[in-house]
């Protein structure tokens, strides 16, 4: 029988490790996975512990490592991410390991160091060649009209263009300058501007775009630049000018004073660019060859790196002993597990070649193991919405077995729909098969490997979803006619009820169950598909769904208690069974369960002849509350007695409930306390240590639950919730299966319908749009957000109302068993991957 | 409309619910998953069992019958059995 019921016996074992052998001891036990390690050293700082320095050293490769992963992502180098587990290095290839990736981050800085310096450069250059060109042309334009136009000789003023004629500046004697440069496009009004209004005219800006974008080196960005050309007069004001140009963050570049200094340059920009090309790109060749070579082996490096991190924090939770030789470390084990623990160490031993072997020796202990429970594949999705509201104690019963079909069971009863539930058990399916594809498992996406974690869950849900689709007879708002109807429409005609004129003359007529031949027997397979075509619908079916929900919603809160009594008779709490369980089961059963023997009744017990005999369920419940006589006819014989009796029993089972167990346990400390010394010699007799730590924890329990809040407020709330449970079932189960019924009748209504009635040469095309949207709509609403609604709904119901009745409240924070092999789990996280 | 016999249908539903959670589980091969699936067939014979009960007796005995449209009426007249 799998420990899936109850959770696993686990016991305190002390580890005695061989200095030299501790750190491979450790890894094989790592590998396996198989322990928790206690602190042994709560009272020392981090920073004082024994392998701080190792700690220190494998964080410093965790950051090189980083750097290397990132660079490694900006090239777009693609990772080997196979599913390699690497052992933990031993210490001596950590000094190797250590020495190459200092040479790498060494290499790579450097590399990346000089691509940028010959980026800024190229960028200088290609900018210096732009504005070259471009101040040309505005020089230009004056040479070619000067050659075009020869004949015009005769108005000299009038063609040359004054400003921009070197020659007549220089006869004026006037210190004519230059400065050009490059400016970003968004600045270049403002520089005009501030230009105009420093110098007042004795500056004059041209300007041009250039076409292509530069990338700016600062910000990486493409970024438009204007080149422009200052011309000046006066020293002071080319001061300024300069000064303006600082501000503004120009890059300015020497002007060329004749057109052979620019041709030169223009020629030596040309060869040096290409150049620059060049070396860019054996720059580029050579990162990408360092980075090549680094990924293969950085993934390994990381995970190795994890695990010897990990190593030493698990080392440091050990405490030497006094001769220092050894290393002690106290560990929760699984029972089952001991041999395999000793069989790792022995490995351990071998491997690092010691002389002395490690052992581990198994010792008894009071305080409570952490809950082991092992989990495959398709339990764990479940194991981990039980263990959400709490985990239970050390070898309480789990409730994660039973949940794996009552869950998807009460989802489904709110959730309904053959449609709906195939469509959600096809996608299910999808993911359960894909399991194992690699790009499913590792994408980053949250809500994915959400809904990936708990496939199973949604494959039961969908599965369970498609058979209440069938008894609840909707299939996309639509109802099946398997077997036909129970209903029939002849009879109220051939026995003369109706003819031809009441049908034309009431738009509404009621079948009558009371006339023979109308109904013919119940619909074999769920509801009668003729309530789809009624227009009293809702009234039939809020009836059913609200007697349903509170037959289930008592069963399965009986059965939740009933899981408690193995709680209590594993613990040995006798007192709990009579004091406890009972009067709970009493107060349940008696108002509750008498409530669905009622309506069972009801369902049994009057026929359509009946029918205005046939009392309100409700009215009559209240009745039996208030105790009036007088609510009508009896459905049976003694039928006032027994309400009255029934409700006797469950209102004295309340104080019992509330103030039984402490009274119990108080009045059994009293009576201890005389009888101290008989429990010594009992605690002598006693063979076995375990029996001595339980009975340990036994006296515990009891010493302090004796003025505690918490017995008498796990009464109270018990019987709170019960009186609470009746809103909640009927809210609950009632509610939403009403609201997907009736969701899934307005879309079909408001969107295919509207689509089907069109003409049907029109109608074709049209109906493929809409029936796209029906679609789009049918999975945002109708799946995903009353399939979620739906979901935690279910999980409300099983926490509160069944797993409160299971576990005990004694939330015990010890989780399962956790070790190394989470490092790929944690790579990822980091963002490393 | 079809006449339908309570009984046929009790026999039938029953008799399956109770292979599945009773005679199934005594097939299950032993291993460290068997203790989980004879819950699971035990489980959802219950639970579907119920639920399939609890839908046929509430039809059993109906204390009033569907409203239905004229239209309606005139089409299962001449349309259904």
């Amino acid at each position: 029988m799998g420990s899936l019921f109850r959770s696993e016996e686990v016991c305190l074992a002390q580890l005695f490790l061989q200095s030299g052998s501790a750190y491979d001891c450790i890894s094989e036990l790592g590998e396996l996975g198989l322990v928790e390690f206690r602190d042994l050293n709560p009272s020392v700082n981090a920073f004082q512990r024994k392998f701080v320095n190792e700690i220190k050293r494998s964080e410093d490769m965790e950051r090189i490592l980083g750097y290397l992963l990132r660079e490694i992502k900006k090239a777009d180098i693609a990772l080997p991410e196979d599913e390699v587990n690497p052992v933990a290095p031993l210490p001596k290839h950590v000094m190797d390991i250590m020495e190459q990736l200092q040479r790498l981050e060494l290499e790579l800085s450097e590399v990346t160091r000089n691509k940028e310096k010959l980026q800024k450069n190229l960028l200088e250059l290609t900018e210096y060649t732009h504005m070259l060109r471009i101040t040309q042309n505005f020089v230009h334009r004056n040479a070619e009209r000067e050659s075009v136009q020869p004949q015009y000789e005769e108005f000299p003023f009038l063609e040359k263009d004054v400003v921009m004629d070197y020659s007549s500046m220089q006869r004026l004697g006037a210190k004519l300058g230059f400065i050009s440069g490059l400016i970003q496009r968004a600045k270049i009004e403002a520089f005009e501007r501030m230009l105009w209004r420093v110098c007042k005219g004795y500056t004059i800006l041209s300007y041009a775009e250039i076409d292509e974008c530069l990338q700016d080196p600062y910000t990486g960005e493409p970024t438009r630049s204007v080149v422009f050309l200052i011309s000046y007069w006066g020293d002071q004001i080319g001061q300024k000018v300069k000064k303006i140009c600082d501000c503004y963050h120009c890059h300015l570049y020497p002007y060329p004073n004749s057109n052979e200094e620019r041709a030169d340059v223009v020629d030596g920009l040309r060869t040096r660019i290409q150049d620059l090309h060049t070396v860019l790109h054996r720059t580029e060749d050579y990162l990408k060859q360092v980075l090549n070579k680094a990924s293969e082996s950085v993934y390994t490096w990381g995970i190795q790196v994890k695990k010897m991190k990990a190593i030493y924090h698990i080392l440091n939770l050990c405490s030497f002993d006094v001769t220092n030789k050894c290393l002690i470390a106290e560990v929760w084990c699984p029972v089952n597990d001991l041999p395999a623990l000793r069989r790792a160490l022995e490995e351990g031993s071998r491997k690092s070649g010691a002389t002395v072997p490690s052992f581990v020796n198994r010792i008894p202990s009071n305080d409570t193991p952490p809950t082991l429970i092992r989990t495959n594949k398709f339990t764990s999705g479940f194991q981990n919405i039980v263990d959400a509201y709490g985990v239970g104690s050390y070898r309480e019963v789990n409730p994660a077995p039973y949940t794996i079909i009552t869950f998807p069971f009460l989802f489904a009863v709110m959730f309904g729909d053959i449609g709906h539930g195939v469509i959600m058990a096809l996608f299910a399916l999808w993911m359960v098969l894909y399991e194992n594809d690699r790009k499913l498992k590792k994408t980053r996406n949250e809500i994915w490997n959400t809904f990936f974690e708990g496939r199973y869950i949604i494959l039961m849900m969908g599965i369970f979803s498609v058979y209440t689709g069938f008894i609840y007879n909707d299939c996309f708002s639509k109802s099946l006619n398997l077997f036909g109807s129970g209903w029939n429409v002849t009879a109220m005609f051939s026995h003369g009820l109706w003819k031809m004129e009441t049908l034309q003359s009431n738009s509404f007529l009621t079948l009558d169950p009371k006339v023979t031949g109308v109904f013919t027997g119940p619909y074999p397979l769920g509801i009668d598909p003729i309530w789809n075509l009624a227009s009293n619908r809702l009234s039939f079916l809020n009836s059913y769904k609200m007697k349903m929900s509170v037959i289930l919603g008592i069963i399965h809160m009986s059965f939740g208690l009933v899981l408690g009594v193995f709680n209590h008779l594993h613990f040995r709490r006798k007192y709990s069974l009579y004091l406890v369980f009972l009067p709970e089961l009493l107060f349940l059963l008696c108002l509750f369960g008498y409530l669905v023997f009622m309506i069972v009744c009801k369902w049994l017990a009057f026929t359509a002849l009946e029918s205005d005999k046939a009392p309100s369920i409700l009215i009559q419940f209240i009745n039996m509350f208030i105790m009036q006589k007088d609510s009508g006819e009896p459905i049976y014989t003694g039928q006032a007695g027994l309400q009255v009796f029934l409700v006797l029993i469950a209102v004295l089972s309340v104080p019992v409930l509330l103030l039984g167990k402490p009274l119990y346990l108080y009045w059994l400390h009293k009576g201890r306390n005389h009888m101290g010394m008989y429990r010594g010699y009992e605690r002598v007799r006693r063979s076995s240590e375990e029996e001595i730590s339980l009975m340990r924890a036994h006296d515990l329990e009891e010493g302090t639950s004796l003025d505690s809040h918490s017995s008498s407020s796990d009464g109270q709330s018990e019987e709170v919730k019960c009186s609470r449970l009746s809103a909640h079932w009927f809210a609950d189960l009632w509610a939403l299966s009403l609201a997907h019924a009736q969701l899934s009748e307005v879309l079909w209504a408001m969107v295919m319908r509207v689509g089907l009635r069109v003409d049907t040469r029109v109608g074709v095309l049209f109906l493929v749009p809409i029936f796209g949207l029906f679609a789009v709509l049918t999975v945002s609403i109708l799946l995903v957000m009353e399939g979620l609604s739906a979901f935690l709904h279910a999980l409300r119901l099983h926490w509160v109302e069944f797993q409160n009745k299971v576990l005990q409240r004694r939330r015990h924070q010890v989780l399962t068993i956790c070790l190394l092999l989470f490092c790929t789990q944690a790579l990822r996280v980091h963002g490393l991957l | 409309m079809a006449e339908h016999n309570f009984a046929i249908p009790m026999a039938v539903i029953t008799l399956f619910w109770l292979f599945v959670g009773g005679v199934v589980p005594l097939f299950v091969p032993k291993g460290p998953n068997r203790g989980v699936i004879v819950t699971m067939l035990v489980l959802t014979a219950v639970s579907c069992y119920l639920f399939w009960l609890i839908a046929i007796l509430a039809q059993l005995n109906p204390l009033f019958g569907p409203a239905l449209s004229n239209d309606t009426i005139w089409y299962l007249q001449y349309h259904w059995p």
